[in-house]
């Protein structure tokens, strides 16, 4: 089959590489007809995840057709239409019996190189280093899934490829990073970053009743897109504003009482300080560019919670703990945890209440990839979001 | 290569001259074990040793003579600044006698970058401080200086680190918790898993399900009466085995057991099993020393053990839990393959572990 693969940083390419087949029992084999790019992959692509080896095959959000079962496969059959969450979860452990499968504690088969790491390891992820598991991703042609009796969501007809695909991931991302926010009537909601993350944070935070919601980017389309589309109130470029000032004149010196950073470890900040950042990123003193992240903290309101969804990877530097402790601010983060809010949000597409494609800026064939990775990752010709289409 | 005689007697042919060969099927520690890093001294090239030699000179400076350095690069020659000028002196020699003497100097190349990174941030700082008697041009030239320098250690560091990325963040290191100067290897383990004690202690009590899950172990055989042989999986050439007797057997609590007094390996092991707290199920602590018995054999054998890293035990747990939860071994691209490392694409079929293959 054909397959996007990793070949050092910066450089990916479509080769041919064997099929998949069934490994466990509980698997299943999936036609894939739609999949996306995700800011996760740039992480990847732009070399800041350890442990990626050359022809490592990306791609975490994926959705087609299951055309082969394994032997204890119960419910799951031949032709049943799916999208696929991206954190690997068997939901017989602990972690997924509470409805944590981004921490499934069976699913990552090299999680000893994730303790080393972090401490104790996530579950595993389709297409994302070794570290999390050395699963083949589903930037291809198929993809072999694990636990396909737990994982993959059967569609209704009623829902689009373009929609569902954003279950994968980044619909139930964004919602969890609001969800995070506990929001209660009048409250004030800040999203720093309006990639396709962010866009979901600042709609799912309107569709959980915040009373504004402030979106923080420096790409004017994205911050356009972010009003138009996602239903942001107030929009901010942060090159043009000073964040934390604007967001204390919007709200009354209070702060907004979430903060959801959707940016992550690639934020990119003026001056100095994102100097010093990017230098010893560079070096790797430190694995991640704190940015977005040291502004969220600052800015929020006393005892309210920030909310991380962007992804870091390792450590950070001047992380404004005493902020933290003197003002009582929580902050809540994780990779999401896909497969219990898929249903929920799949109803909420069928009842017209959001239509999640509109984050869809680029069409392209697999066999275009890498072309799709080059104009995301410089946000040129307007790109928010990348769909490559198999062909099948 | 020749064949090697295993402790116990038995014949065993090397005749891969596979020596290098990963020593269990097990997920081996990451690319920073240091196998990988073998003695390879032509990692430097003319351009890193200028590095080194640059450390140790700027070093030696900047410890003996850094009234005159302070003076080069325009800033005052006061006490604190000094002091300050010294401590830079060590950092730099400990850099340069890094890079000189390891094989693949990566870490001290970054932490070259890093000194340099330090140097810049104190040279702007006597720039910006303008109260302060110092020379901007020749500071500016200074900061000109060390800019250049850091360019070359990030080229230098980037053609190493590129070549394999840092992964663990150990490039050299054991991951085990006790090697004793005796040879003694001390592993453990711990995990929580989702059933009862009774049920655990099913799977363990027939030690002969044990190299199911231990990755380093190649067979147990029971022998009757609370013995049992033991096989280690061992590179070509190597064979280690022994016999064992259980001291101990407290169902659903804890088994012990060790290997007899005449074995060239001494081997001490235990698993505990422990009701975990709420509905957590059952805490599983499990404990391996091995402790060979001297000669040259003996030293073979205690090199064999050193290089079990502690992950893997972490992991046979992982898979013991995996087996009881899920009823199967949970297998990735990447760890169902024979070949390893492997990238995280399918396999061929010949290419996938013969347990997989054969289903
Ligand atoms: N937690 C999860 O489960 C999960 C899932 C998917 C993606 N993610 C992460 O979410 C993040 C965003 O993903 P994406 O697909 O939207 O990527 P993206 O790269 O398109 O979006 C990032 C956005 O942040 C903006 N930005 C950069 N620096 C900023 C700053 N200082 N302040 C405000 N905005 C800033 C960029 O301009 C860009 O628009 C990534 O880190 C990704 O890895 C997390
Ligand atoms: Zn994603
Ligand atoms: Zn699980």
């Amino acid at each position: 089959m054909r397959a996007n693969c990793w070949e050092g940083a910066k450089h990916v390419k479509v080769e041919t590489v064997p099929d998949p087949q069934i490994l466990n029992s509980t698997d299943c084999i999936v036609k894939i007809s739609t999949t996306c790019i995700c800011g996760s992959d740039l992480h990847l692509f732009n070399g800041f995840v350890p442990t990626m080896e050359h022809g490592d095959i990306m791609g975490h959000e994926f959705m087609g057709e299951v055309v082969e079962v394994g032997k204890n496969v119960k419910k799951l059959k031949t032709g049943d239409r799916v999208v696929v969450p991206f954190p690997i979860a068997c939901g017989k452990c602990y972690s997924c019996k509470k409805g944590m499968t981004s921490l499934c504690e069976n699913s990552n088969p090299n999680a000893h190189i994730a303790a080393a790491i972090m401490g104790h390891s996530p579950s595993g992820v389709f297409g994302y280093s070794h570290m999390l598991g050395g699963f083949a991703g589903g930037q291809a042609e198929y993809a072999r899934v694990p636990f396909a009796d737990f994982g993959p969501l059967k569609l209704p007809d009623s829902v689009t490829d373009e929609q569902a695909v954003m279950l994968a991931d980044i619909f139930p991302t964004g919602y969890m990073g609001a969800e995070m926010c506990d929001i209660g009537p009048g409250d004030t909601i800040a999203v720093w970053g309006c990639g396709p993350v962010g866009q979901f944070a600042i709609a799912s935070a309107k569709l959980l009743g915040a009373e504004r919601v402030i979106a923080i980017d420096r790409f004017p389309y994205r911050l356009r897109l972010a009003r138009e589309r996602a239903g942001a109130d107030i929009t901010i470029n942060y090159e043009e504003t000073s964040v934390m000032e604007a967001l204390r004149e919007l709200t009354g010196g209070r702060g907004p009482d979430g903060c959801i950073d959707a940016v992550g470890l690639e934020a990119h900040t003026p001056g100095l300080v994102g100097l010093y950042d990017k230098a010893k990123q560079s070096m790797r003193w430190e694995n991640d560019r704190p940015g977005a992240l040291r502004e969220a903290i600052m800015s929020v309101a006393n005892g309210r919670t920030v909310s991380v969804i962007g992804v870091y990877s390792g450590f950070i530097d001047k992380f404004p703990m005493g902020s933290l402790t003197n003002r009582s601010v929580t902050i809540k983060s994780g990779q999401c945890h896909v497969h219990r809010y898929m249903q929920p949000l799949l109803d909420r597409i069928e009842r017209g209440e959001i239509d999640p494609s509109f984050v869809i800026t680029h069409q392209m064939k697999l066999e275009d990839a890498a072309v799709g990775y080059d104009i995301f990752t410089h946000k040129d010709d307007e790109c928010l979001k990348v769909v490559l289409k198999t062909g099948h | 290569m020749a064949t090697q005689q295993a402790p116990n007697g038995t014949r065993h042919n090397g005749s891969d001259g596979a020596t290098h060969r990963p020593m269990t099927n097990a997920p081996r520690s990451w690319k920073g074990a240091p196998e990988h890093y073998s003695e390879t001294p032509d990692w430097k090239d003319g351009t890193t040793k200028f590095l080194g030699w640059f450390s140790i000179g700027l070093g030696l400076a900047e410890i003996f003579a850094p009234r005159q350095v302070a003076k080069l690069v325009g800033i005052s020659d006061e006490d604190e600044y000094v002091g300050t000028l010294r401590q830079f002196g060590v950092r730099e020699i400990a850099a340069g006698l890094g890079i000189l003497t390891r094989p693949k100097p990566t870490y001290w190349l970054w932490s070259r970058v890093g000194g340099d990174a330090i140097d810049l941030a104190w040279l702007t700082r006597r720039l910006r401080d303008s109260e302060e008697d110092n020379d901007s041009t020749k500071l500016l030239a200074a900061i000109t200086a060390v800019l250049g320098v850091t360019a070359l250690d990030i080229i230098q560091g980037t053609k190493l680190t590129s070549e394999k990325l840092p992964s663990t963040g150990h490039d050299e290191g054991s991951f085990q918790v006790g090697k004793g100067d005796d040879g003694t290897v001390r592993l453990e383990a711990q995990v929580t898993v989702g059933a009862s004690p009774a049920e655990c202690y099913e799977f363990w009590k027939n030690l002969e399900n044990l190299p199911r899950v231990v990755g380093h172990l190649e067979s147990v055989r029971t022998l009757g009466e609370g013995r049992s042989h033991w096989k280690a999986k061992a590179p070509a050439g190597l064979s280690v085995e022994w016999d064992a007797e259980v001291i101990e057997d407290r169902p659903n609590e804890y088994i012990a057991w060790h290997a007899l007094e005449h074995e060239q390996v001494d081997n001490l092991g235990s698993v505990t099993f422990v009701p975990a707290p709420g509905d957590r199920g059952t805490e599983i602590h499990l404990e391996m020393e091995y402790h060979p018995r001297g000669g040259a054999i003996g030293a073979r054998i205690a090199n064999l053990f050193k290089k079990i890293p502690q992950g893997a035990l972490m992991m046979d747990l992982r898979r013991f839990k995996q087996l009881i939860e899920l009823g199967e071994v949970v297998q990735s691209d990447a760890t169902a393959s024979r070949k390893m490392p492997h990238p995280a694409q399918p396999n061929a079929t010949n290419e996938l572990k013969s347990e997989l293959r054969a289903q």
